[in-house]
């Protein structure tokens, strides 16, 4: 067993744990944050995907331990102060959604999207930045119209009002 | 898209699913994210043979490596007289002798039949010392020669079970054989094709789990389970499989992350889970990994076709027929019978008027993983088989395509097709011209001379689909063969406060049912929606009920809901003609209140629920106190969903690559409840099509090992492989229902395929090229074209 430390959603979490546990592993079953998925084991489909250190990873391919010191922020830390974000009021608002299963992973990969891209996001862009994230029930359609209408509502809610926050510092 | 506020929220609104803050926050409850107080997890020894004898099996060592269990084994369910998986619907030879059907245990006994064939199962404190031990097994297998092609199954020297032996399930006919002869024989031309419907895999993205539970105080079993129809699994495992009597045995089908008709059947993990729970003393988990379900998941398609159309002077169709060898793989999944015979042939007339037809199916055992009903069932191959024979008969007669189809729809109804089917309502013509004007049929030539110029090949292709759906009249499946009944059932509860609880018999998994059926109930009672929850997905909560399959929820499932509606609100006439002192007859409900004719009393509806629980205004032995009351519904015929898409593809010869440029989809669904959820459910049908018809096949090898079992293996559609859809609509009414609903689940995944592969043959301008088509399969097809164009 090996000790790891992180935040997850903000919170210190502190753990001993079988070194080949995976960062999912850590967080479905150590946490009991059942929002992620694990959808392929393979790193294709992107249910898994959460934020480590702002940017998106896939959390079954993670080692828990490789996380050491990280914040780790996943579907159930987005909404703050009990409103949800722009991206996750995007895909309800578009329908972008049907079992839900896909969803935490694409609404975190949404978000890594417009803080790598900006909020004025083309069809185009979504579509080619979304390959890494499979959904069965969609045909994409509506979550292509929910990520540009949630990257415009979070451009909206910036501070700054133009540039995502990694674009900015970059 | 109609807005929220412009309907409310009653039948018609788009309204915002109420079921989709829980999934948007992370809080959706999934059976993997199901744990038992003590809960072990069971890992399956898959048999890495397509085809072999198990001489024997030595578990010792596994047993006792750290923290197992227990290893179990085929002889231990044998022993404990647990019975095999069932095939429900029984199909009889052209003779009238029964389908062929070998046994199929949960784990195997004495052959495996597939790879991913279940052999033993291990139990054990965690996952990975499951896994670890179950690599300790020591099997001698005896390898036999694998039977993995379709059409040559039957005449393979390797038997795959000794109930059939030519590998023959059943040689099934349907039609008319004398009349189809004769109509060929009469007939001014012919086409004929040589089609493969290449088979599926379904993948949904939640992989199948289940927990199974054992109170022993209660002598009582639980298993959650990722079920499209948790009632029928209970039937299944009960009365068949004898797991447990039904009043002992709870099954629960939480959120399901999609099913597509994958998490119909009863597998073999469900029932050793939950044996395994009560043999060992505690709860038992199993979640399927990807592989395990490329493995194991029954899969879709896998017809090969020879049909042949016969067409007059005039370029009226007069005949169609087919022979189909159908694949059913290595053991009959719960349904697999039905897929290719009554799911198939009665949907061979199309959309169109024909007077003659005969269908013969053989089907046939491989050993390939079970195939079953995949999105659309049958009903996608049916529709291949008409929509590329009618497009190539245009071609060949020289002819349009769209006014070839439209010169021989059917336009009166009710119609009489000559396999089984009674068409109640439609009107094709309506959709193909709406189709034709969204695409910008007009616009044709500029584009394929403007794509030319690039070097690039333009192509468009039609479907025009129909469908049976919204399964069925009971006493008609059960005379075509079917174990089950196919009605749905539904409980309304109204509180004393006057909110709704509805308990519907139908299962969500994706398809919105907390929003559209609270819709219904919502416009019906004129009570706000959020005052109505619908209940669905347990057998201790909710009454039996048939589940969510062959886009049948709206259908049937809602018809039940509203037949009972119509007697609650039936009751709540009563109790309002005693509290308004009025005569029965002189109520009125509407907009939410009970009305007394020509007065201005009134009694709002959570008033009235308050009044028949509190029972104060009249006597309990003239009128029941309460408000609560159920239906089952069993519809007077299929429904037949039908439309005209339209797909318009540039290819590059130089890159083999396929883009679809436009796609106009004109679905007739009868009466929509909330256009915005329909329209998302006719998008994800044509992402599977266009996946079947051009990335998606999974393919074995001559020794039976599935080389696509992966993700990196098996393409599946992303989102830069497709466009966004034009989707319009027209509505006839449906006449067999009381909402007009037609269903809505499976057109896309119907009328996609043939409509890109005709584009691409008509990009192509030859007919040379099967599903699906890859990049590399069109480029070589491609050269063909760019040679003959060279030439001219």
């Amino acid at each position: 067993m090996a000790s790891v430390s992180l935040t997850v959603n903000g919170r210190a979490v502190a753990a001993n744990v079988d070194p080949r546990t995976l960062l999912v592993q850590l967080l479905r079953e150590n946490q009991r944050l059942t929002g992620t998925h694990v959808g392929c084991d393979t790193s294709q489909c992107g249910a898994c995907v959460v934020h480590v250190d702002g940017k998106a990873v896939k959390s079954c391919t993670t080692l828990a331990l490789s996380c050491e010191g990280a914040a780790v922020t996943t579907i159930e830390g987005l909404a703050t102060d009990g409103a949800l974000h722009p991206m996750q009021e995007a895909f309800r608002e578009h329908h972008g959604l049907q079992c839900g299963y896909c969803t935490p992973g694409m609404i975190m990969a949404a978000v890594d999207i417009v803080n790598r891209r900006g909020f004025s996001l083309d069809e185009k862009t979504i579509r080619e930045d979304l390959d890494g994230n499979i959904c069965r029930c969609t045909g994409y359609h509506n979550i292509v119209k929910a990520i540009a209408a949630g990257a415009e509502a979070m451009g909206g809610r910036s501070m700054a009002g133009k540039e995502p926050p990694r674009q900015a510092a970059e | 898209m109609s807005s929220q506020t412009s309907a409310g929220t009653g039948i018609g609104a788009s309204v915002r699913r109420k079921e989709d803050h829980r999934y948007i926050t992370g809080q959706g409850r999934y059976t993997d994210d199901i744990n038992r107080p003590g809960q072990a997890h069971a890992w399956f020894l898959r048999s890495p043979h397509a085809h072999a004898t198990i001489k024997s099996i030595d578990a010792k060592a596994a047993a006792a490596m750290p923290g197992v269990l227990a290893v179990f084994s085929g002889d231990d369910l044998a022993a404990d007289k647990v019975g095999g998986l069932i095939c429900g619907w029984m199909i009889h030879n052209k003779d009238g002798s029964p389908m062929r059907a070998g046994a199929h245990p949960a784990l195997a006994q004495g052959k495996v039949r597939y790879v991913g064939d279940h052999v033993c199962v291990v139990i054990a404190e965690t996952l990975a010392q499951a896994r670890d031990a179950a690599e300790a097994i020591v099997v001698d297998y005896g390898v036999l020669p694998a039977v993995v092609d379709t059409a040559s199954a039957a005449g393979a020297r390797s038997v795959v079970h000794a109930e059939a032996p030519d590998n023959t399930v059943f040689n099934w006919h349907l039609g008319n054989k004398d009349a189809t002869e004769a109509a060929f024989k009469a007939a001014a031309h012919v086409t004929r094709l040589d089609i493969v419907n290449n088979r599926l895999v379904p993948n949904p993205m939640e992989p199948r789990a289940a927990v199974g539970d054992y109170d022993q105080g209660e002598g009582a079993f639980t298993l959650y389970t990722t079920s499209q129809n948790p009632h029928v699994a209970r039937l299944v495992l009960s009365a068949f499989i004898g797991i447990a009597p039904e009043n002992k045995l709870r099954v629960v089908a939480p959120d399901v992350g999609g099913g597509f008709g994958s998490k119909i059947f009863i597998y073999a993990e469900e029932t050793v889970c939950v044996w395994a729970a009560k043999k060992v003393g505690r709860p038992v988990k199993w979640t399927s990994d990807r592989t395990e379900a490329f493995l194991s998941d029954a899969h879709g398609r896998d017809h090969v076709t020879h049909a042949e159309l016969a067409t007059d002077a005039d370029g009226k169709i007069t005949a169609l027929r087919v022979k189909t060898t159908a694949n059913l793989g290595a053991y009959l999944s719960t349904f697999s019978s039905s897929v290719p015979t009554y799911l198939y042939a009665p949907l061979l007339s199309g959309s169109y008027d024909i007077p003659a037809i005969y269908a013969e199916v053989d089907a046939v055992y491989t050993n390939t993983a079970p195939v079953d009903a995949y999105r659309g069932a049958g009903r996608p191959e049916a529709t291949f088989v008409v929509e590329r024979l009618v497009e190539v008969a245009a071609r060949e007669l020289g002819k349009d395509p769209a006014k070839f189809r439209m010169q021989n729809y059917i336009k009166k109804f009710p119609h009489q097709t000559p396999v089984i089917m009674m068409y109640d309502a439609g009107n094709y013509g309506a959709s193909m011209k709406k189709a034709l004007e969204i695409i910008d049929y007009k616009g044709l030539g500029k584009r394929k001379r403007d794509s030319a110029r690039n070097g690039k090949l333009r192509g468009i292709g039609f479907s025009s689909y129909i469908e049976a759906c919204g399964i069925a009249p009971s006493a008609a499946v059960g005379s075509l063969g079917a174990g089950v009944g196919l009605w749905e059932s539904a409980e309304v509860r109204v509180n004393p406060v006057g909110t709704v609880e509805v308990l519907t018999g139908s299962h969500s998994h994706g398809q919105g049912h907390e929003t559209t059926f609270a819709q219904l109930v919502s416009g019906r009672l004129g009570i706000p929606i959020e005052n109505v929850s619908i209940v669905h997905g347990d057998t201790d909560k909710v009454q039996m009920g048939m589940g969510t399959y062959g886009s049948r929820s709206g259908a049937v499932g809602m018809s039940a809901i509203f037949k009972a509606l119509d007697k609650v609100i039936a009751k709540g006439k009563k109790v309002a003609a005693y509290v308004l002192e009025a005569d029965e007859a002189d109520i009125d409900f509407t907009e939410g209140h009970f009305t007394v004719k020509g007065t201005d009393r009134k009694l709002d509806f959570g008033s009235c629920a308050l009044q028949a629980y509190v029972a104060h205004k009249f006597n309990g032995q003239d009128l029941e106190p309460g408000l609560k009351e159920g239906a089952f519904y069993d519809p007077t015929n299929f429904t037949f969903p039908a439309g005209v898409h339209i797909c318009e593809v540039e290819i590059d010869p130089d890159t083999g690559v396929t883009a679809i440029e436009r796609w106009a989809a004109v679905d007739d669904f009868g009466v929509v409840i909330n256009p915005m959820i329909v329209e998302g459910q006719v998008h994800g049908g044509i992402a599977q099509g266009v996946g079947q018809a051009l990335l998606e096949g999974a393919k074995y090898n001559a020794d039976g090992q599935l080389v696509t079992a992966s993700f990196m293996d098996y393409c599946m559609p992303r989102a830069d492989d497709l466009p966004s859809f034009d989707v319009g609509m027209t509505v006839t009414p449906c006449p067999s229902n009381p909402l007009g609903i037609k269903g809505c689940g499976e057109a896309g995944a119907i009328a996609a395929p043939p409509a890109v592969i005709n584009a691409i043959t008509d990009a192509l301008g030859h007919e040379d090229i099967a599903m699906p088509a890859t990049p590399m399969a069109v480029w070589r097809a491609a050269q063909k074209t760019v040679k003959r164009m060279a030439a001219e």
